[in-house]
């Protein structure tokens, strides 16, 4: 018996998105980086209905991360304190094409630093690499509204993707983001209604839904996983269908989420394998798994992790 | 929900004067501001008062088109008024042949004449069947769901893909004496249908019928499509004007679960298709 034909089609797409401005385009990066453009769920439908390559931006942290363990923090030992070398030696010797400037130094309770100091750390990583930056805020309303606006301006024309933007407090960063020409984060709890109306908050200020990427907040695995996971398969399903408000790329922090489990940060646990193999594997898994869900661009944070899910994408989207 | 603007047709006095008159400017504002309301397709609908009605579609269709890229349902009993509107129509974004019974005394291949007309018109024309055939419209529900069946299966023999059939189980006047059993049997008849391919065909209602010279119309109107569309209704011919019933139309949809609830979801609705 033939089998019967059980592919599905869409009549929606995921909006197709292209960060970093070129000389050409009025910046200064020497490469851009374009997400999204699905038609299709991952793995389904026929190939010219993929999204574009998924996209692993690296984190580099505005001031010497503290807490990281030592097996996160022993690649990047010599640049941690320098923003500057830290996103050169992404670049060159991990090959990451998107780089995440984390201003979590800016935070009260990690340091407070000012908006000079981010401003400063933003100029540095443009002048050390030529590929798209991510500005990601310290999650304090407060200070990202008072740092973030000095940060989208330093970077102004570079067409970065900037955020993030909550539900209670978006008004500043989108009314910049949208005045210097950068791409905006939309960040849920884990709340798909939320998730929506974000969306349309910022579609609301006149901010176009085409410069917008949504951050549904991450969970590792076995920290909710399944919860980011389902989460982003209807914002994907949503768009297929239609949906113009959930129909943006999809953006996730594994690289910080991952770090946190104690599955991957703990030493001494006798019976859990190597720290060094065991961390990477946390990360890695925790993002692969999120691909699937049809994430387009993943924070990350070891290079063994990075490696591999590189390998990854490149064998299921070539 | 696939909405079907209802006022551009001559039966309405200020389109019938434009008609007459050759005034674009109602035709094209009736157009920008029912796809502002929501509409998904513009009914266009010559009326009885144009002498020639070929060529008052022809016209419609060129007049709209020239400032409007809604797509449009072509809206006769004649077939050749049908005809000449394809002729001149851009159908790029789809176009629905309204409508045809699946057979009349007077021309029993009507229905397979709109099935060509449609596969001529492209990929993305539709039709509307009426479950009507040359013995009148049925009054009970077995009737309609057989001449529905009849209607899926002769489409399917020519190819003809079930999700470019809208049926349209024939929505009466409530007002009208013993009618009052009529939405009950349509319901009925719904539930049926939609089980007759997979996918299922579109189902569609004149929905302004049911209150005809009724009091309360909208009350009557967006009740009863509330009613309809847990059944399968996914489409109606409707007053997009009517702004409780374009609500009801996008909190049905949100209850439906077929879009993402959002605290602004009544103005989302309503801006989808801007």
């Amino acid at each position: 018996m033939a089998l019967p034909e059980i592919a599905e089609s869409f009549t929606g797409q995921v909006t197709r998105i292209t960060l970093g401005a070129t000389k050409a385009d009025g910046g200064t990066r020497t490469s851009t980086v374009t997400v999204g453009g699905a038609r299709n769920a991952v793995y389904a439908g026929s190939v010219d209905e993929k999204s574009e390559k998924p996209v692993i931006a690296l984190d580099v942290l505005d001031s010497k991360p503290s807490d990281w363990p030592d097996v996160l923090a022993e690649p990047y030992k010599d640049v941690l304190d320098s923003p500057g070398d830290w996103a050169k030696k992404c670049v060159e010797e991990l090959g990451a094409e998107l780089i995440c400037i984390n201003f979590d130094g800016i935070h009260p309770d990690k340091g407070d630093k000012d908006a000079a100091h981010a401003a400063k750390v933003t100029e540095q990583v443009l002048k050390a690499v030529g590929v798209p930056l991510v500005l990601w805020g310290c999650g304090n309303d407060e200070k990202d509204n008072e740092v973030m606006p000095k940060v989208s301006g330093a970077a102004k024309g570079e067409k970065c993707l900037i955020g993030t933007v909550t539900e209670d407090n978006y008004k500043s960063l989108t009314a910049i983001a949208l005045a210097d020409g950068h791409f905006l984060i939309t960040d849920a709890p884990l709340d798909i209604n939320i998730a929506k109306q974000i969306n349309i908050l910022a579609a609301d200020m006149g901010f176009p839904l085409e410069r917008i990427v949504t951050f549904q907040a991450t969970g590792a695995l076995g920290y909710g996983i399944e919860y980011a996971y389902s989460i982003q398969e209807r914002q994907r399903l949503a768009a297929l269908g239609g949906d113009k408000m959930m129909a943006m790329p999809v953006i996730c922090n594994v690289g910080y989420e991952a770090w946190r489990a104690k599955e991957a940060k703990l030493v001494d646990t006798p019976g859990w394998g190597p720290a060094k193999e065991r961390g990477p594997m946390w990360e890695t898994a925790t993002a692969i798994c999120l691909l699937q869900s049809g994430a387009d661009i993943i924070r990350m944070r070891h290079p063994k992790a990075v490696a591999t899910v590189k390998n990854f994408i490149n064998e299921i989207w070539s | 929900m696939i909405i079907i603007a209802e006022r551009i047709n001559g039966m309405f006095t200020d389109v019938k004067k434009a008609i007459a008159e050759k005034n674009k400017q109602v035709i094209q504002d009736l157009a920008k501001k029912q796809t502002e309301a929501g509409a998904t397709y513009l009914d266009v609908n010559v009326g009885t008062a144009a002498a020639d009605q070929e060529g008052t579609m022809q016209w419609l269709v060129e007049t709209i088109q020239e400032t409007c890229s809604t797509p449009l349902c072509l809206d006769s009993q004649k077939p050749s008024v049908i005809a000449a509107g394809l002729k001149v129509i851009n159908a790029d974004n789809g176009v629905i042949l309204n409508s045809t019974p699946l057979n009349k005394k007077s021309d029993e291949e009507i229905f397979d004449k709109h099935i060509e007309m449609a596969n001529q018109a492209g990929p993305k024309a539709s039709i509307i069947a009426l479950t009507m055939d040359k013995n009148g419209v049925p009054q009970d529900t077995d009737t309609r769901v057989a001449i529905a069946a009849e209607i899926v299966s002769k489409a399917m023999e020519k190819g003809f893909e079930s999700q470019r059939i809208f049926i349209d189980p024939i929505v009466l006047p409530v007002k009208v004496p013993n009618a009052q059993v009529q939405p009950g049997n349509i319901l009925t008849a719904m539930d049926q249908i939609k089980y007759l391919s997979d996918p299922a065909p579109h189902m569609t209602v004149g929905l302004s019928n049911i209150s005809q010279g009724a009091s309360e119309r909208s009350l009557i109107n967006r009740v009863f499509l509330a009613m309809a569309i847990p059944h399968g209704l996914d489409s109606a011919i409707a007053d997009v004007f009517d702004q409780d019933l374009m609500n009801v139309v996008a909190t049905s949809e949100m209850l439906m679960n077929r879009q993402i609830y959002s605290d602004s979801f009544l103005k989302v609705y309503a801006s989808a298709n801007r």
